[in-house]
């Protein structure tokens, strides 16, 4: 007996939302493995994790936290594989906007405080968008690969970054990291530790729906990304969609980094490039692309990283061990992906 | 002076040769149109398991066959969920990545001795693969270092010839190459590309796992958290620097290298240079973007050899109709 | 083969078909596209499983499950869209994927091998060429020499001269009658009349995946396999109002297109005008600069002499939207490829022309109840069969598609129509709702330039017939004031410019 896998005939609707729930207890039952093997019950470890999550008020405030930039990185990225636009440059353009409000703050002191917050996410926006959209315009004008150009340059981000709190912006006192920012141009805590953020984030997945669903605008996009010659042909200017695509989501990303920066760290230094760029591309993957559902992803991914810190003060494992649960939650999903436009068939020997 | 560039030489190629190993073999891995952006991981998980398997069995060698096991094991899973499963290439070494860094720094703390709190970070090798030098030809100004070098590297002298001469003289070169430009021809000249694939990617992990050995038990024989610290993806701009071309990897890894052993050397030196060595950390990634797109740019009708493999990202299935 | 059955998602693709070729002799399958052509053949190549029926080769039974298998048996198959690595040189395409090659190829020798069997059958190709440097007839010799070279004894050629020009089939049908002669056989999948007659000793004919007749050429007239073919007699008579022509509408003058390949220019000083309420049609084998003249004026392909306007106002090398906001309708040759995205909703489509218009959308908004609305009326009108408007219109049958194109240019038709090889896979129902299509446009008063491959088509529907050949225009006559005759030898070169092998 030959298993094949063959096409559907529709999309199924059943198992989009079948297969990432399998897939998730699979790599629930995947990781109790990996505990087991290292001597540790996976029940406990799980349900501490779950407790480090959501266990109180404060462990909630700082998992809802540790979802606000990867919300906005993977709402940010989800923009541009509408277009089938692979901008792994996430990382590097949210770096970019920790370093735009970095020099609003710092170097922009000619202004009234209360403007130095919002002049600094706009400008984080700016230079996000612009690391983003030289990428889209190549890609755009000259079919350069967006995967490659993109992941390069996050690389470059991050290295000026680190040059700027090491050395050029460094503050006088300490080993590395810009000065703190004034204290009045702190993005506010609303719900304890819970910032404004959140009003940004969710103002944005709004928008984004908005955006991507009703208007032309969204439509045209969708046209280019399912099919960009059919697109042109009904006179919808691909190159100029593709960049204007990428600006946004470089901007999306940008202001990620400015808000993170705004309201966590107070200041550019080691560990801006914490991975919410890249972990974004795989919220976008992972929600397929509709923004709402970005926030339930956002929030998982999120629980397992917090989670993780729990476990290491609970149960004593190291808290690598949150990474290799978040890569472990992402094979069985990927490996099940298939699913929703395929099927198997399993077909009898013919007779000899 | 001279002195200085030996020195830089030497440092280069020794860290070079991790690079390189990974670098042939994600060239291959890409050259059947598969992307493996999950180097860094496996790199990683490379460097851990050389070591640790290193340290409790006392041979350097029984490290390196567990490197390149554990590699070809990572890519595996890779190969799975990208050629079979058909899921997406980009997500899949991104999680790949995730995973292997996760899996290496956790293990790192989990499979040292009891004496050290089973921690691995701050145990020494019993030993580690020292330069070997030929006679006479390391005595040679500054391209005597190219023979003062461990034996993984000397391998690695003659891995490159091979591999681009199995790349492009041998007929599994010829296949390689046709279902990285073209599945659909190679499948309906009789070519199995699932087979094709998963292959070269184990290959291409295999070869990776054999690069972060190289780090853990010759280049800084130890290991810590995230030692690879970011040469994953350096090789991924490596590859196409190169062209996608095994015999021109060694340029870039001489290049690319060098600046970063620079980079090091001028700390070391204490030299304060007008272009801080932050530049120089991020000057390869700079330029291999720059590369990238000049060289696209300049060969819009794709008749170059510079393009990169046609079907390189998606994946293939015999009746997409 | 006999009693071959093959499913696709919903799609019964060849239904109970059997089929028989002898040494030395050419079968033709004849069949509109979608008959089931390409699928019967796919899986005699490998590429298929069959789900039910068997297959025998000389006299054995045969389990084919590879192309390597099928190579193994001598079969080879030369696809409509060639099978070769582009950046690969001709010598690395022929010896690829052969099993006993050695591990390092001996280039010379294989080299050597290729230079004696082109010679042998006179297919003149250089070894170590690029292939994409090679003109399409060129390829097909590199296409054909890989089967050869492999000892193929059974040849299988879909639409082959379809890309050729007919200097250029001339030589095809020597090449073939070379290997005729040392025994090989041959079975050509064409839709065209012309081939059968012209190359085959049998014809088969299929219609919706079953076989409807099959018998020797010599006793078929083509009428009698056009009959076969479609199902019923072909010529049929039309409405159309008296022939009232406007002012010119669309005026294309001494347009040129270059090929970035070197060679001829696609589009080679082509002028031509259409009058408002008359259909201008374009004859000629497809590949001929017909897709591209269509492409020229709506802004898809760029012109690098000439002018092209729109009631006075020059369009030349206007963007897509500009020549869609100057009212021109466009019904593309590609319909999956280009007239649809066929992972979006039927109604998503049927808007994808006026979505920018107040009919749908009020501002930067997309109103859904309007664009709902908008989808009904048209499904309706033009009996689209689709379960609802939600679904993807990648799962409707051929026709259907093309319907939904219809329904969306002609609906949002402005002053000219262009369509390209309109009924092209159609059944016949379809078909004669398209050509009536064009027909009430040119009636309603709008410019309407109609390209086919069917002379008859051309002759039932258009006013005025344009014959284009490489890439220029042999000539226009009105349909009255000509014949098939006099359009056919235009269509091969008006016989004044013979091609040399």
């Amino acid at each position: 007996m030959r298993v094949v896998v063959e096409k559907r005939d529709t999309r199924s609707k059943r198992m989009a939302i079948l297969i990432p729930l399998v897939s998730f207890i699979v790599s629930l039952m995947l990781g109790a493995i990996v505990l087991i093997a290292s001597k540790s019950n996976p029940l406990q470890a799980y349900g501490a994790m779950l407790n480090g999550a959501f266990g109180n008020a404060r462990r909630f405030q700082y998992t809802i936290v540790e979802s606000l930039p990867l919300l906005m990185c993977g709402l940010g990225v989800g923009i541009a594989f509408r277009l089938k636009f692979w901008n792994i440059g996430a990382e590097g353009q949210y770096v970019w906007g920790a370093i735009g409000i970095t020099w609003v703050m710092q170097f922009w002191r000619f202004l009234p405080v209360p403007m130095l917050l919002p002049v600094g996410l706009a400008v984080g926006m700016t230079l996000g968008a612009l690391w983003a959209g030289v990428p889209g315009f190549l890609k755009a004008q000259w079919s350069v690969d967006e995967t490659l150009t993109t992941l390069m340059l996050n690389y470059v981000a991050i290295g000026l970054a680190e040059y700027l709190y090491i050395n050029k912006w460094k503050a006088p006192l300490g080993n590395m990291g810009t000065p703190e920012f004034p204290r009045e141009a702190w993005l506010p805590q609303i719900w304890g530790k819970v910032h404004a953020g959140i009003f940004i984030a969710l103002a944005l997945v709004v928008l984004l729906w908005f955006l991507l669903y009703k208007t032309r605008w969204g439509f045209e996009l969708n046209m280019i990304g399912k099919n960009p010659k059919a697109a042109r042909y009904q006179g919808v200017s691909i190159k100029r969609n593709i960049v204007l695509a990428m600006i946004l989501s470089g901007a999306i990303c940008g202001l990620s980094g400015s808000v993170n920066t705004a309201a966590i760290a107070h200041r550019l230094t080691k560990g801006v490039n914490a991975g919410y760029g890249f972990t974004g591309i795989i919220i976008a993957w992972m929600s397929g692309l509709n923004p709402f559902a970005s926030i339930l992803v956002a929030v998982v991914m999120a629980a397992l990283t917090t989670g993780a810190d729990a476990l290491q003060i609970a149960m004593k494992l190291p808290e690598s061990m949150g990474e290799v649960l978040q890569g472990l939650v992402l094979i069985p999903l990927l490996a099940g992906s298939i699913f929703v436009e395929h099927k198997l068939k399993f077909i009898k020997k013919e007779a000899a | 002076m001279m002195d200085f560039i030996t020195k830089l030489l030497a440092a280069t190629i020794a860290m070079g040769t991790s690079l390189t190993f990974a670098t042939i073999g994600e060239i291959y891995t890409e050259k059947t149109g598969v992307l493996n952006l999950g180097m860094e991981g496996t790199m990683l998980m490379g460097a851990l398991t050389a070591f640790a398997s290193t340290l409790a069995s006392g041979s350097l060698y029984v490290g390196l066959v567990v490197a390149m096991l554990t590699g070809g094991m990572l890519s595996l899973i890779h190969a799975f969920l990208c050629v079979t499963m058909r899921a997406n290439q980009v997500v899949s070494g991104l999680a790949i990545t995730m995973f292997g860094t996760g899996l290496a720094n956790f293990l790192g703390q989990r499979l040292g001795p009891v004496s050290n709190n089973y921690n691995l970070v701050g145990m020494n090798l019993p030993k580690k693969f020292d330069n070997i030098a030929i006679p006479l030809l390391k005595d040679i100004p500054v391209l005597g270092a190219f023979f003062d070098v461990s034996i993984l590297t000397y391998l690695l002298y003659l891995i490159i010839p091979f591999a681009w001469f199995f790349m492009y003289k041998t007929k599994h070169g010829l296949a390689i190459r046709a279902v990285g430009e073209s599945p659909k021809t190679a499948a309906a000249m009789g070519l199995s590309v699932s087979r094709l694939r998963y292959l070269y990617t184990i290959i291409g992990g295999m070869f990776a796992g054999l690069g972060g050995a190289c780090l853990s038990l010759s280049f800084t024989p130890s290991w810590n958290d995230g030692m690879t610290g970011g040469k994953g993806w350096i090789v991924i701009a490596l590859v196409i620097f190169a062209t996608w071309n095994p015999g021109k990897a060694v340029i870039g890894t001489l290049v690319f290298g060098g600046i970063t052993s620079l980079q090091f050397s001028l700390q070391a030196a204490g030299i304060k240079m007008v272009i801080p060595t932050q530049f120089l950390a991020f000057a390869p990634y700079l330029i291999t973007f720059f590369t990238l797109s000049v060289m696209t740019i300049l060969n819009q009708n794709r008749k170059g050899a510079f393009a990169s493999p046609s079907a390189l990202g998606s994946s293939f299935a015999i009746d997409d109709k | 083969m006999e009693h071959i059955t093959k499913h696709f998602p919903g799609v019964l693709a060849n239904d109970d078909v059997s089929l028989e070729l002898y040494p030395g002799q050419v079968l033709a399958l004849l069949g509109e596209n979608g008959a089931g052509k390409s699928t019967l053949m796919n899986m005699l190549v490998g590429l298929y499983r069959p789900d039910g029926g068997t297959i025998h080769i000389r006299g054995e039974l045969a389990e084919i499950h590879s192309p390597q298998d099928s190579m193994a048996l001598g079969i080879g198959m030369i696809h409509q869209e060639f099978m070769l690595v582009g950046n690969m040189s001709v010598a690395e395409n022929i010896v690829l994927g052969l099993r006993d090659l050695p591990l390092v190829p001996k280039l010379d020798e294989i080299k050597a091998r290729i230079t004696e069997l082109s010679k042998r059958y006179g297919l003149q190709v250089d070894p170590d060429a690029i292939i994409h440097d090679l003109s399409v007839g060129e390829q097909q010799r590199v296409e054909i020499l890989k089967l050869v070279y492999r000892g193929a004894d059974i040849l299988i050629l879909d639409e082959p001269t379809a890309v050729l020009t007919p200097g250029e089939s001339r030589d095809l049908n020597n090449i073939l009658k070379k290997m005729l002669s040392e025994g090989k056989s041959a079975i050509f999948i064409t839709h065209k009349m012309d081939e059968v007659i012209e190359f085959s000793h049998k014809v088969q004919v299929l219609r919706r995946g079953k076989t409807v007749n099959t018998c020797d050429t010599k006793d078929v007239t083509p009428r009698d396999l056009a009959n076969m073919m479609v199902g019923r007699d072909v010529l049929f008579s039309l409405d159309r109002c008296p022939f009232n022509p406007g002012g010119i509408k669309l005026k294309v003058d001494h347009v040129t297109v270059d090929n970035p390949l070197g060679s001829r220019p696609l589009l080679d000083d082509v002028s031509l005008e259409i009058h408002r309420g008359e259909i201008v049609g374009i004859a000629g084998v497809a590949g001929n600069g017909q897709t591209q003249l269509t492409e020229a004026i709506t802004g898809l392909l760029r012109c690098n002499k000439g002018t092209i306007a729109i009631d006075g106002r020059d369009m030349t090398n206007a963007t897509p939207l500009q020549v869609i906001k100057a009212g021109v309708s466009h019904i593309p040759a590609d319909r999956g490829a280009m007239g649809v995205v066929g992972d979006m909703s039927v109604g998503e489509n049927l808007a994808m022309k006026k979505y920018r218009t107040e009919e749908i959308s009020r501002g930067a908004v997309i109103k859904k109840t309007f664009m709902r609305a908008f989808a009904d009326k048209l499904i309706k009108a033009f009996t689209i069969k689709t379960p609802d408007q939600d679904t993807c219109v990648k799962f409707l049958s051929g026709g259907n598609i093309q319907k939904t194109i219809l329904a969306r240019e002609i609906d949002s038709c402005g002053g000219v129509l262009i369509a390209v090889y309109p009924s092209r896979g159609l059944d016949v129902g379809a078909t004669e709702a398209v050509r009536q299509n064009l027909i009430s446009q040119r009636d309603k008063g709008n410019a309407v330039l109609l390209v086919s491959e069917e002379l008859e088509e051309l002759q039932m529907v258009a006013d005025k017939i344009a014959v284009m050949f490489e890439g220029k225009i042999m000539g226009l006559r009105n349909v009255k004031e000509t014949n098939t005759e006099e359009l056919g030898m235009m269509m091969a070169g008006a016989g004044s410019v013979r091609r040399e092998a």
